[in-house]
């Protein structure tokens, strides 16, 4: 094993950015500790501008912001990253620390199990549940007897 | 990437510091500042140079610099300043080496003067009470620079870059922990 | 003769003071959390958002609770908020066609791919007013939950672009203008008005939405889709150079169509009035896709006959920031100025009573 691809970084980063903070802490809990990382840039809470398009497939314009938090760890030789929604400061540490040790092929197979797949679960478990409450409100039309 | 070191150990209090240095020397040409003390910025830049970047360009502020990869990716970390490939489009230029021309930078409008370019020069060294003689706002009667590792014509450019007033650039002279600016008001007659 | 005059800290002190006690109310009432304000009133906390034009739902919640309520107020706490933090930059152009669907209509179209779907919505109730909500702590009955859940599904007007009915959007990249760094100015291209009317005061654009209906403007829109839902948030951060997702927004999209009877250069064809917003905001998705159809009046060659087609109008008195501002601070202390005014007033009367001397007697 070598460094990640980038789709798989992607997609690891993607599913830190949406767990709570005590849902990350609570399943690195349960493995043995990483090291404590140097802090390249402390979490910091800033703003993104959301961007749509244009008749939603037009040109680019600006929506409005949205608050964002990042945060930078060394750990080794790997540089971990976190882009956040919202203002945790704790979550964007945990992101970016789990990122500095997934770039580790050390480490990598046992956080991807026990860390990233069962948060990857729940956010689909929360996503299914969610489909299936919009499939009960899907109109079933059906025809009326012609009149004449 | 590899080499990637911290930036501000506390980037509100430490940018504000340097704010209030590059403003104290802004508003006082020729007078030299301190700023930067503590910061490991990856060479070519001086501790000056990369604690007035780290203040002043973020994503806002187009960058353009000559302080090679390694100096780049820091700046781009640290500051999330887009970099772009014609100093002329830049809202801060870095020069480490041989500085860009004055007239090629931005330099502003009758009506938005604000956008003329802050060109961060790193110099050799900077001794305040022989050299330069600098007149004009922010000074009473005259203050005295020397500046180690000018550019060469530098004097000259200078006094084209003033007559344009209000158009033109702002320059801040950095060299190790220390820095003085030239806001575009300032006169410089050779010592 | 004009008297400086200072004064007024104590009495605004007390003031301030009495404001707060009213915003808790009776103390004997159990106070309101932020979470309670987040969960239990999401559409005025998705107004803050859309207003205060910053997502975060917490801070919303928040900035209600420390207006009283007063919305416009708890937009004004955001959007000054918001000038405190640092901007990362900006996101990568929401895909709205993968939107994760809440819900999904269509007026122009009974059967469409990914069908109708009503999701959690006002529409079709009775509007009674519910007084088992009055008895607190009844545990309400869950939603049901389907068989087929609710996928992405494409957008109606992709369905009539690729008969060419539909007028094709410019796609392309170019950078957006962006209000909060460069000021308004006209003529305003449709990103700027776009995101001028994406905050813009709900109240106004909807009368002014009505007003196209009315015959303020010439337009006979359908409801070609409207659509809410959960959207990923992409941003490539400078270090990266690569696209990060940030998480997810709710937004709503709403497509007005509306017929363009063609000009010398294009054919009759539908054209698109755009709306989309963050949060659940469907009556004020509405109304900003009729006001961005009625602004492109001058780009398609129509008559300017209306206020919602008059963008300077539109454009100028969409937010209720800046709107507040300027009508409230005229409750601020203006004795200089009117005091000129009664002078001139006085001198005025006393002129055209020297050149009437008889009709003073």
């Amino acid at each position: 094993m070598t460094a990640p691809d980038t789709e798989q970084r992607r997609r690891w980063m993607a599913v830190l950015a949406r767990a709570r903070a005590e849902e990350i802490a609570g399943l690195l809990a349960g493995l043995p500790p990483l090291p404590e990382p140097e802090r390249l840039r402390p979490p910091e809470t800033g703003l993104v501008m959301v961007r749509g398009r244009m008749g939603g497939d037009g040109g680019p314009f600006n929506l409005g912001e949205m608050t964002v938090t990042r945060c930078a760890v060394r750990l080794g030789d790997a540089v971990g990253h976190a882009y956040v929604a919202g203002r945790d400061k704790r979550q964007a540490e945990l992101a970016a620390l789990l990122d500095a040790a997934l770039q580790d092929p050390a480490r990598r197979d046992a956080l991807l199990a026990g860390v990233i797949a069962p948060l990857a679960q729940r956010q689909q478990a929360a996503r299914d549940a969610e489909a299936r409450k919009a499939a009960a409100t899907r109109v079933e039309f059906f025809a009326m007897q012609t009149t004449r | 990437m590899t080499a990637l070191t911290a930036g501000f150990a506390d980037p509100v209090l430490d940018a504000q510091a340097t704010f209030r240095a590059v403003l104290e020397a802004m508003s006082r040409p020729g007078r030299v500042q301190r700023a930067g003390a503590g910061l490991r910025p990856p060479g070519p830049l001086n501790a000056a140079a990369a604690a007035v970047l780290l203040s002043l360009a973020d994503a806002d502020t187009p960058l353009w610099l000559d302080a090679g990869a390694e100096a780049e990716a820091w700046l781009r970390f640290h500051c999330g300043a887009p970099v772009v490939a014609a100093a002329g489009a830049a809202a801060f230029v870095l020069a480490t080496r041989a500085a860009p021309a004055l007239a090629s930078l931005a330099q502003g409008s009758e009506e938005e003067p604000q956008q003329g370019a802050t060109l961060v020069l790193q110099v050799a060294g900077l001794e305040e009470g022989a050299g330069w003689r600098l007149t004009g706002p922010g000074i009473a009667h005259e203050h005295r620079l020397r500046v180690a590792g000018a550019p060469p014509g530098f004097v000259a450019a200078w006094a084209a870059n003033r007559a344009a007033f209000p158009c033109g650039v702002d320059v801040v002279l950095c060299a190790g922990e220390h820095l003085a600016a030239l806001p575009r008001t300032v006169a410089i007659a050779e010592g | 003769m004009y008297v400086a005059v200072k004064g007024g800290e104590r009495a605004i002190s007390a003031a301030h003071a009495w404001l707060e006690e009213t915003r808790r109310g009776d103390p004997a009432v159990p106070e309101l959390s932020v979470a309670q304000i987040e969960q239990q009133m999401p559409l005025a906390v998705d107004r803050v958002m859309a207003e205060g034009s910053c997502h975060d739902r917490f801070l919303a919640a928040l900035a209600i609770k420390q207006a009283k309520g007063d919305l416009i107020e708890a937009a004004f706490l955001l959007r000054a908020y918001r000038t405190t933090l640092p901007r990362f930059g900006a996101s990568e152009p929401l895909d709205t066609a993968r939107m994760r669907l809440r819900r999904r209509i269509s007026a122009t179209y009974k059967d469409l791919p990914g069908g109708q779907v009503l999701g959690p919505t006002f529409d079709y109730t009775h509007r009674l007013l519910d007084f088992a909500l009055a008895a607190e702590g009844e545990p309400r009955a869950s939603a049901p939950e389907g068989s087929a859940p609710v996928g992405e599904a494409p957008r109606v007007t992709e369905l009539l672009t690729r008969e060419g009915l539909m007028q094709r959007e410019q796609a392309g990249d170019a950078e957006p203008g962006d209000l909060t760094r460069q000021p308004l100015s006209f003529p305003a291209a449709r990103d700027a008005r776009l995101q001028n009317l994406a905050r813009g005061d709900e109240g106004f654009l909807l009368a002014l939405g009505y007003s196209t209906q009315r015959g303020y403007g010439n337009a006979h829109p359908f409801v070609g889709e409207i659509r809410l839902g959960h959207v990923t948030v992409e941003f490539t951060p400078p270090e990266l150079g690569f696209p990060v997702e940030l998480g997810e927004i709710g937004i709503t999209e709403c497509q007005m169509v509306n017929q363009f009877k063609g000009s010398r250069t294009e054919p009759a064809q539908f054209t698109r009035g755009y709306g989309l917003v963050f949060g659940h905001g469907e009556r004020r998705a509405m109304a900003m896709a009729l006001v961005d159809r009625a602004l492109r009046a001058q780009e398609l060659g129509e008559d300017i006959t209306a206020p919602a087609q008059d963008a300077e109008f539109v454009l100028y008195h969409s937010d209720n920031i800046e709107a507040t501002g300027f009508v409230e601070h005229l409750k601020l202390p203006h004795y200089v100025d009117f005091q000129s005014e009664l002078e001139n007033l006085r001198t005025i009367r006393r002129a055209a009573e020297a050149a009437l001397p008889e009709a003073a007697e």
